[in-house]
C-alpha cells in the first residue's frame, strides 16, 4: 500500500486544463460506447426513462379512446390487454426508477463534492443493461407476444396452461434482467454514500435526497430478490413444466401474491422517496429558509423505507387470508401515514415560516403536496379492510395509484427538471411556459383522476376493454380521457419548454436560484472533474453560511487538487474525515459488453437457446475477468 | 463538530486495503442482496410445506449419506480459503497459493458429490413442487459455488503472476468473503431442507 500527500490550493487555470485532460472522455464513438462520466449516465437515463414514460402514455391514451364511450371497439380484447399491460410494466419499471438513478447518478458527486460515484464502470454498466431490459421488453411488440397478464401477473392466469406463447417469458426474463440494472445501481449508491463525501459532510448534512436514494437503495438490496424469484419461479413453471404455482402438484398461487408484493410494496417506497427527498431540496429554496425539520424528514424517510416491508399482504385482502393478518397489515399500513404526514407537515411549515418565491419549481413541489394528500388519503381508505373488499380491482385502486405516482413521482420530477436542467445544460427553461406547463398538467391531472375515485366508486372494474352503456359510467369515463388528453398537452408543453431552451434560454451561470448545496457552487453545466479542488464542508448549506448567520464556514475555493490521475477523496462513513486517495477507473468497453452478453443469454432463455445462454453466460464471465483484470 | 479542515498537506494511503475500500464495501451488498435471494427461496419452501395437505417432504427427508460429509468438505473449504487469506496479509505467497488450489479442489468435490446426488435421487424437479423447490434452491446454491470457483481460479493465476502483497490483496480479501457467504448459505440450505423435516418427525 502507498501514500501520497495532498496539498490544499485553489483554483487556477493551469490545474482546470490539467484536470480537464485527466477526467475528459475521449471523443468519437469509443468515447460515446465506453463513457464512465457519471454526468453523461444520469443524462442518458433520465432522456430513456423520459422516452419511456412517453411510450407508457401513449399506450395509456390507446387505453383511454377507446373507453372514451361505451361499447367502443378501437382495440380488441387481446390489444387491450397487451397495451395496460405494457403500460403499467413500463411506468412502474422503466420511467419511476429510472428517472430518480437518472437524478442521483448525475447528482450526487456534484452534491457530495466528489469526482465521480464509487462504481464508475458499474454506473455504466447500470446504465446499458436497464437500456437492453426496456428494448429486450419492448420487442416483444415486434411477435406480437407484449406481456399481457397485468403488471403484477398473477398466476395462475400467466401459468403455461393459461397464457401460452410468450408473453409472460418476456416479461419474467425482461423483468430478470432489470433487477441486475436497479441492483448494481443500489450498490453504487450505497457505497458512493458511505466512502465518497466532502471531508465534513457528516451523515446529519446530507441533502434529503440523498436519504432519499439512500433509503431506496438499501429497500431495492432486500426487495427486489423477491421478485426475481418470483420471476424465475414463473419462468421455471412454464418452461420446465416444474409446480411453484400449482396447487394439484403441491405448489400455491398465493406463493406468487406473497412474493410479488413482498417486493412490489417495498417498491412504491422506492419510487417516491427519493422524488420526495428532491422536493425537500428544492422546495426551501424558493421558500427562501432551510427546510424545517430536516431531522425528523431524514427519519420519516428511513423509516417509511423500513415500515415499507411490513405492509406487502394489503394487496391482498381479497385473497381470504387469516382475520390475524389483515388486521395486521391494515394497521402497519395506517401507521406507515405517519411518516408521510411528518414530510408534509415539514413541507408546509416550510413554505409558512419562508417567503416563497412563486416560480415554476415551487408550482409543481406546491401541486405535488397537495396530489400527495388526496392520494394518502385514498391509500388510508383502502387499508381499511372491509372498504377494501368493496373498492379492489376497481377504478377507486386505479384512481389512488395514479395520485400517488403522478402526484409524488412524476409532479416532483418534472419540478426538479426546472430546478436542476439549467445545471445539466447551462439554460434557464421559460417561466412563463413553466406555468402554462404546470397550470394545464394540473388542471388535466385532477379532471381524469378525480372523477376516477367515482367511477370505482359506482362499480367500474379495472382492466376490461369496454363496457356497456347505461351503467352510470359513460359521462364519467369521457372526462377522464378529455382529462387525460389534457393532462398529456401539459407533458407536451415541457417538451417543448426544453426544446426551446436550448438555444432560447438565459444563461444559468452557477447558481441561478441562489441555492445552498454544492452542485451550485460549480459552472453549468459542469466541467468533467467537476470541482477543481475538493470543498470542505461545515454545515448543510454551504452556500448560505453568510446570510444564515450560524457561524460555519465551508471552504469552497480551496482544498486538495488531486490532479496527478484521475483521483478522488476517500472519506469516513459517519463523519466524513478525508481517510484515503481512490483511484478512479478510466472509461471502458466492458460494461457495454456485459450488458451485450447479458442480453444474449435472455434471449436464449426466452426462445429455449440453450447454446445462445450458454454462450452468453460464457462471455459474461470474460467480460467480468476482462473488467476485474488490473 | 468541527470539520476536519484540510488548509495544511496531508498525507493520505492510496486505495486502503481493508474494510474502508469501496470495493469491500460493495461486496458486502452484494452478499446482502444475495442472501435476501437465498432468503426469499426458503421462505417459499417454508410457505408450501406449511400449507401441504400430505407429507412433507412428500419422499421423506432428503438422505444424508452424501449431504452431511459434503457439508463438512465445503465447510473445510471455508477453512482453507481462511488460511489462504490470512497468509497472504502476512505477504505468503507460498502458503496462499496452497491455500487456494485447496479451496478450489474441496469446492470441486462439492459440486461433484452434489451431482452424484442428483443423480441418485428418486424425485425430479418436475415431480411435484417440493422438487422444484428442491432442484431451484441447491441448484441456485451449485451455480453460486461455481462462480465462486471461477472467481478462485482468476485469483488462483493472479496469485501466480505475483499480483500480491502483504499490503496489497483486496481481491483475495474480497473472493474469500464471497467464498465463506456461499459456505453460509449452505449451511441455512442445509438445514431447511435436509434437518429441519427431521426435526419436525
Amino acid at each position: 500500500m502507498t501514500s501520497t500527500t495532498i496539498r490544499p490550493a485553489e483554483p487556477s487555470a493551469g490545474l482546470e486544463e490539467r484536470l480537464g485532460r485527466i477526467w475528459e472522455t475521449a471523443p468519437g464513438l469509443l468515447g460515446v460506447l465506453g463513457t464512465v462520466d457519471h454526468k453523461t449516465i444520469g443524462k442518458r437515463y433520465l432522456v430513456t426513462a423520459f422516452l419511456f414514460l412517453i411510450l407508457g402514455g401513449l399506450e395509456a391514451s390507446a387505453m383511454r379512446l377507446q373507453l372514451a364511450g361505451p361499447e367502443r371497439h378501437l382495440l380488441g380484447p387481446e390489444q387491450y390487454n397487451q397495451l395496460f399491460t405494457m403500460h403499467g410494466v413500463t411506468m412502474i419499471f422503466l420511467y419511476a426508477s429510472p428517472i430518480l438513478s437518472g437524478f442521483s447518478n448525475f447528482l450526487w458527486p456534484l452534491l457530495l463534492g466528489s469526482r465521480d460515484m464509487a462504481f464508475p464502470r458499474l454506473n455504466a454498466l447500470s446504465y446499458w443493461v436497464f437500456l437492453f431490459a426496456g428494448l429486450f421488453l419492448y420487442s416483444s411488440f415486434l411477435v406480437g407476444q407484449a406481456p399481457d397478464r397485468g403488471w403484477f401477473a398473477y398466476v395462475p392466469l400467466t401459468e403455461g396452461t393459461y397464457a401460452p406463447g410468450l408473453n409472460m417469458d418476456f416479461y419474467a426474463l425482461g423483468l430478470i434482467l432489470l433487477t441486475v440494472s436497479t441492483t448494481v445501481g443500489a450498490i453504487n449508491f450505497i457505497v458512493t454514500a458511505f466512502t465518497m463525501r466532502a471531508p465534513g459532510m457528516s451523515v446529519n448534512r446530507l441533502p434529503i435526497f440523498m436519504w432519499g436514494t439512500l433509503t431506496t437503495s438499501f429497500a431495492v438490496l432486500f426487495a427486489l430478490p423477491a421478485l426475481t424469484a418470483a420471476c424465475i419461479f414463473l419462468y421455471f413453471d412454464r418452461r420446465f413444466g416444474m409446480h411453484f404455482f400449482d396447487p394439484a402438484a403441491g405448489g400455491h398461487p398465493l406463493l406468487w401474491q406473497h412474493l410479488f408484493w413482498i417486493f412490489g410494496h417495498p417498491w412504491v417506497y422506492i419510487i417516491v422517496l427519493p422524488a420526495m427527498g428532491m422536493v425537500s431540496d428544492y422546495l426551501p429554496v424558493f421558500c427562501r429558509r432551510p427546510l424545517v425539520g430536516y431531522t425528523f424528514v431524514a427519519l420519516a424517510t428511513v423509516s417509511t423505507g423500513i415500515l415499507g416491508f411490513g405492509v406487502w399482504a394489503h394487496h391482498m385482502f381479497a385473497t381470504g387470508l387469516p382475520p390475524l393478518s389483515t388486521t395486521f397489515f391494515s394497521a402497519a399500513s395506517m401507521v406507515i401515514t405517519l411518516p408521510s404526514a411528518v414530510a408534509v407537515f415539514a413541507w408546509i411549515a416550510t413554505i409558512w415560516h419562508g417567503r416563497p418565491v412563486v416560480r415554476t419549481p415551487f408550482l409543481f413541489a406546491a401541486g405535488f403536496v397537495v396530489l400527495f394528500v388526496i392520494g394518502g388519503v385514498s391509500g388510508v381508505a383502502t387499508a381499511a379492510v372491509p372498504f377494501d373488499w368493496q373498492l379492489t380491482d376497481t377504478y377507486f385502486v386505479v384512481a389512488h395509484l395514479h395520485y400517488v405516482l403522478i402526484g409524488i413521482n412524476l409532479f416532483a420530477v418534472i419540478g426538479a427538471f426546472y430546478f436542476w436542467l439549467p445545471k445539466m445544460t447551462g439554460r434557464m427553461l421559460s417561466e412563463r411556459l413553466g406555468r402554462w406547463n404546470f397550470w394545464v398538467m394540473f388542471v388535466g391531472f385532477n379532471l381524469a383522476f378525480l372523477p376516477m375515485h367515482l367511477t370505482g366508486l359506482m362499480g367500474m372494474p379495472r382492466r376490461i376493454y369496454t363496457y356497456p352503456a347505461g351503467l352510470g359510467w359513460d359521462t364519467l369515463n369521457l372526462i377522464t380521457t378529455i382529462g387525460s388528453f389534457v393532462f398529456a398537452l401539459g407533458l407536451l408543453l415541457f417538451l417543448v419548454n426544453v426544446w426551446w431552451s436550448r438555444r432560447n434560454g438565459a444563461v444559468a451561470g452557477p447558481n441561478p436560484w441562489d441555492a445552498p448545496t454544492l452542485e451550485w457552487s460549480i459552472p453549468s453545466p459542469p466541467p468533467p472533474y467537476n470541482f477543481t479542488v475538493i470543498p470542505t464542508v461545515e454545515s448543510r448549506h454551504p452556500l448560505w453560511e453568510v446570510e444564515l448567520g450560524e457561524g460555519a464556514r465551508s471552504r469552497i475555493d480551496v482544498g486538495p487538487t488531486l490532479d496527478t490521475g484521475r483521483e478522488t477523496l476517500g472519506t469516513s462513513a459517519l463523519d466524513a474525515e478525508p481517510e484515503q486517495v481512490l483511484r478512479m477507473p478510466e472509461d471502458s468497453l466492458w460494461p457495454l459488453l456485459l450488458g451485450l452478453s447479458l442480453t444474449v443469454t435472455a434471449y436464449g432463455l426466452l426462445a429455449g437457446a440453450w447454446w445462445m445462454a450458454a454462450a452468453g453466460a460464457a462471455l459474461s464471465a470474460v467480460a467480468v475477468t476482462g473488467w476485474l483484470w488490473p | 463538530m468541527t470539520a476536519p479542515a484540510i488548509d495544511a498537506p496531508q498525507t493520505l494511503p492510496v486505495e486502503l486495503q481493508d474494510r474502508r475500500a469501496p470495493a469491500w464495501w460493495g461486496v458486502v451488498c452484494l452478499i446482502a442482496t444475495e442472501a435476501a435471494l437465498f432468503a426469499y427461496f426458503l421462505f417459499s419452501y417454508f410457505y408450501l410445506g406449511s400449507i401441504a395437505r400430505g407429507a412433507w417432504p412428500p419422499h421423506g427427508p432428503p438422505a444424508l449419506r452424501l449431504a452431511l460429509p459434503n457439508t463438512l468438505v465445503l465447510l473445510a473449504s471455508s477453512g482453507t480459503m481462511w488460511w489462504a487469506e490470512s497468509a497472504i496479509r502476512r505477504g505468503n505467497q507460498a502458503r496462499l497459493r496452497a491455500g487456494l488450489g485447496l479451496t478450489i479442489a474441496l469446492g470441486a468435490v462439492f459440486l461433484g458429490v452434489q451431482m452424484v446426488e442428483y443423480h441418485n435421487s428418486d424425485f425430479g424437479p418436475r415431480t411435484g413442487a417440493y422438487g422444484s423447490l428442491f432442484y431451484t434452491i441447491t441448484g441456485f446454491h451449485g451455480a453460486h459455488v461455481a462462480v465462486g470457483l471461477l472467481m478462485l481460479l482468476v485469483v488462483t493465476v493472479r496469485a501466480w503472476l505475483g499480483h500480491f502483497a502483504g499490503g496489497r490483496h483486496l481481491a483475495v480479501t474480497n473472493t474469500a468473503w464471497y467464498w465463506h457467504f456461499v459456505d453460509v448459505v449452505w449451511l441455512a440450505v442445509f438445514t431447511s431442507l435436509y434437518l429441519s423435516p427431521r426435526l419436525a418427525g
